[in-house]
């Protein structure tokens, strides 16, 4: 009885995503309602939940629950400790989500909703929810080991030393490209750059009051600090409308650029307590909070989508990032769809607190799809705006102009029908001086989420507020991953010049601690400062490589999970791990190799070194360039752009060949080879353990 | 049955508590209290505070020098 109940359920299921995907189908042309794409992606998500991630966890994995933890076999109450599933997978899944599955959909959005909606649906399934659980999985089965060491043992010691290198590379680019994001939101905004600075002394205050004067109290703290976030938020808008204090607080991209990285080194070397755990308490709840009121909007608000499904712009030509469909949207959308900075995480702390290996489904392969949710409804946020507000905002001043007038002639010229009147009303409706060319994801986000939230509550006279508490939020939890991506990173340069300079390696030595936090806030602002001063907005330059990077490190994570499938004896299952692999090395690797040698100029980089090179040859100055030094600096940042994607394909393609030759050995050798930890002596541990906690009891 | 609705509440909210702590890198404490007492009873045990400041210290500390948010 319960049974056919059940197969009924999952019959509706199936009939309602067939529905929803009908009516998307049959409706193109007119506009839908965003709530179809939720229907659609609700069901995808519970269809490979039940069938997918159960056949993973049953024949391929074969998780065995009385097999014992390293939660249950080190439990010391602090990092090893058997935790709720629910609340195991709410800690994960905070981890996992922040800025990437939020800014990816919105670039996509260019080419329509609906490439992005399929990409990130079946990209969830088949790679990167597949990815996180089988990455949580072996490093549960290695006492919590992190995807470095794991790479190390399973692959040999030169690939772990290759990987480690590519992680720093990414570490570099996301860093940068995270700070670009924030610096093209707050640029020329005196209400923006009020309230993000406002947050440096709330924070502080916050760790002073749980250091000292409320150790501990994370929820008073955190309820306090809330509160004055609101108020920043409130009087940036009269530092915005008072004349002198607006100048103050207005800052040119340039300067924004150098006090973040300012701000980069100063806050890396700070005790944590100060600076970056109340930073890093607010932003996660504020995370949290804010994703599940985007969620409720959608749901009470119902806004159609403006976005034609499939735009003109999947030729390549697009304004916000250059190059086709295939492969450009497979690494625009990377978190969302299949993120390879989740394979560090989940093998991270998630694996030390998994109570019974059964759970490792729940938490790797659910929390993933979970973060699939968060892309969509960016993506939503993204085209329920007008088409032509969209491009305004995310196209670069060197293809629309500086003006309303300007812009609204160009975009309409693409079809995109948009009059300057709207573009001044817009922004005065958000409590900006201008909207034009804040490329970046985060405020075209922050226009869209004021768009649904104030139908919600508010209406038109709260979009201002909206928009402005968007825009915190995500600089919020930005700069946190600034200052701990920083610190990563310094830890990472001190270990790797260690090997040559031992003096380097000392943590608690003054001297090396500054030089190599110098060394990673150079490395990721000099990227930063290249993204700023770029005439086609940096984003369309940096993203592509974050992107690039960020889907090779998951085609990586995937190598390795392919290699321990084979020392498993369970190759009959490897598909599971090597299309998804082979896909992203498809994508990447054409990525990679276009942004090197396409012969657009848009695109590939040695052919925009080449334009410049050739002009300056023949004495002319292109724009945006003013002077011979400035057309230098063009090609010679085009020079190390096209080195660090050189480098990335180099790291991959090496994984793959040491990929392979572990592979080939563990087929040569008849038996299991793989380095498992907690067999048999753990289960019969936890059996002792239960038995004694029955007695407990 | 009030009492019931009440309990499961309780149970609840206090499931809700420990998540968002967790979140942010603070594992139970009464938990490790417990665990404390039931395993190595003739050890010290920390004091709240100074169970807060060993987590946070793990959190952002570069000794594990992992990366414990993504981007």
């Amino acid at each position: 009885m319960t049974r056919s109940i059940q197969t009924l359920g999952w019959i509706a299921v199936t009939l309602a995503l067939t529905f929803a995907f009908g009516w998307i189908a049959l409706n193109r042309g007119e506009t839908i309602n965003a709530l179809w794409i939720v229907v659609a992606a609700v069901c995808v998500a519970l269809l490979a939940y039940r069938f997918y991630s159960l056949f993973i966890a049953r024949t391929v994995l074969q998780l065995d629950p009385r097999r014992a933890t390293p939660a249950v076999r080190y439990n010391d109450g602090l990092d090893y400790v058997p935790t709720n599933k629910y609340v195991l997978f709410g800690h994960h899944f905070a981890a996992i989500a922040g800025a990437g599955p939020l800014v990816g959909p919105v670039l996509a959005a260019q080419l329509g909703y609906l490439p992005g909606t399929l990409w990130i649906l079946v990209g969830v399934v088949f790679a990167g929810a597949v990815q996180d659980f089988i990455v949580l999985f072996i490093s549960m089965r290695r006492d919590g080991r992190s995807l470095g060491d794991m790479i190390r043992s399973e692959m040999g010691q030169v690939a772990g030393v290759i990987a480690m290198f590519g992680v720093l590379l990414i570490m570099i680019i996301l860093l940068a490209v995270l700070a670009l994001v924030v610096v093209k939101a707050l640029a020329h905004s005196p209400w923006g750059s009020f309230t993000v600075f406002a947050t440096i002394p709330i924070a502080m205050l916050m760790g002073v009051y749980t250091r000292y004067l409320r150790p501990g109290r994370i929820g008073e703290m955190s309820v306090i600090g809330f509160i004055a976030l609101i108020a920043a938020i409130y009087f940036g808008q009269i530092v915005s409308e008072n004349p002198t204090a607006a100048e103050m607080f207005t800052f040119s991209g340039e300067t924004l650029a150098l006090t973040i990285i300012g701000y980069g080194f100063v806050a890396s070397v700070l005790p944590v307590w100060l600076l970056l755990a109340p930073r890093d308490y607010l932003s996660t709840f504020l995370k949290i909070g804010t994703i599940l009121g985007l969620a409720l909007g959608i749901l009470f608000v119902m806004p159609d989508l403006q976005m034609p499904a499939v735009s003109r712009f999947v030729d390549g030509t697009g304004p916000v990032f250059s190059g086709a469909l295939f492969p450009f949207l497979f690494i625009t959308i990377a978190c969302g769809a299949v993120s390879g900075f989740h394979s560090l995480i989940a093998s991270g702390t998630t694996p030390k607190m998994v109570e019974n290996e059964d759970q490792a489904r729940l938490i790797g392969y659910g929390s993933m799809l979970m973060e699939s949710f968060v892309a969509i409804m960016a993506l939503i946020a993204a085209c329920v705006l007008e088409p032509g507000l969209y491009f305004a905002m995310n196209s670069p001043a060197s293809l629309i102009g500086t003006t309303p007038e300007q812009a609204a002639q160009v975009i309409s010229s693409w079809g995109f029908v948009i009059t300057p009147d709207m573009l001044t009303q817009t922004a005065a409706d958000v409590g900006e001086g201008t909207i034009l060319s804040r490329a970046g994801g985060a405020p075209t986000l922050a226009v869209g989420m004021a768009h649904i939230l104030s139908g919600a509550i508010g209406g038109k006279a709260m979009m201002a507020f909206w928009y402005h508490f968007a825009i915190l939020f995500e600089a919020l939890f930005i700069l946190t991953t600034v200052d701990a991506g920083t610190r990563v990173c310094r830890f990472m340069i001190q270990d790797l010049l260690g090997t040559f300079v031992p003096v380097m390696k000392r943590t608690d030595s003054w001297m090396a601690n500054v030089v190599a936090t110098a060394l990673a806030v150079t490395a990721w602002g000099y990227f930063l400062y290249q993204g700023v001063v770029d005439p086609l907005g940096g984003i369309n330059t940096l993203w592509p490589l974050f992107g690039i990077s960020n889907q090779m490190l998951a085609a990586i994570a995937l190598i390795l999970c392919t290699v321990v499938l084979f020392k498993m004896k369970r190759q009959r299952y490897a598909w599971v791990t090597m299309v998804p692999t082979a896909w992203l090395l498809i994508c990447t690797l054409t990525a990679g190799w276009q942004k090197l040698f396409h012969p657009n100029p848009a695109i590939g980089f040695l052919s925009h070194a080449g334009k410049f090179s050739d002009a300056l040859a023949a004495g002319t100055i292109l724009a945006p360039a003013k002077t011979v030094e400035e057309m230098n600096r063009i090609i010679f940042n085009d020079y190390v752009d096209a080195v660090l994607c050189g480098l990335f394909i180099a790291v991959v393609l090496s994984m793959v060949v040491y990929g392979i030759l572990a592979i080939r050995k563990a087929l040569a050798n008849p038996n299991v080879t793989t380095r498992e930890v907690g067999g048999d002596e753990g289960a019969r541990q936890a059996a002792r353990l239960a038995s004694r906690g029955a007695r407990h009891a | 049955m009030h009492e019931a609705a009440l309990h499961e509440f309780k149970a609840i909210f206090s499931r809700l508590k420990q998540t968002g702590r967790l979140m942010v890198g603070v594992p139970c404490y009464d938990t490790y209290v417990a665990h404390r007492l039931a395993n190595h009873p003739d050890e010290p045990v920390m004091t709240y505070e100074e169970f807060f400041r060993d987590r946070q210290d793990t959190r952002y500390g570069v000794k594990g020098g992992g990366m414990n948010r993504c981007c």
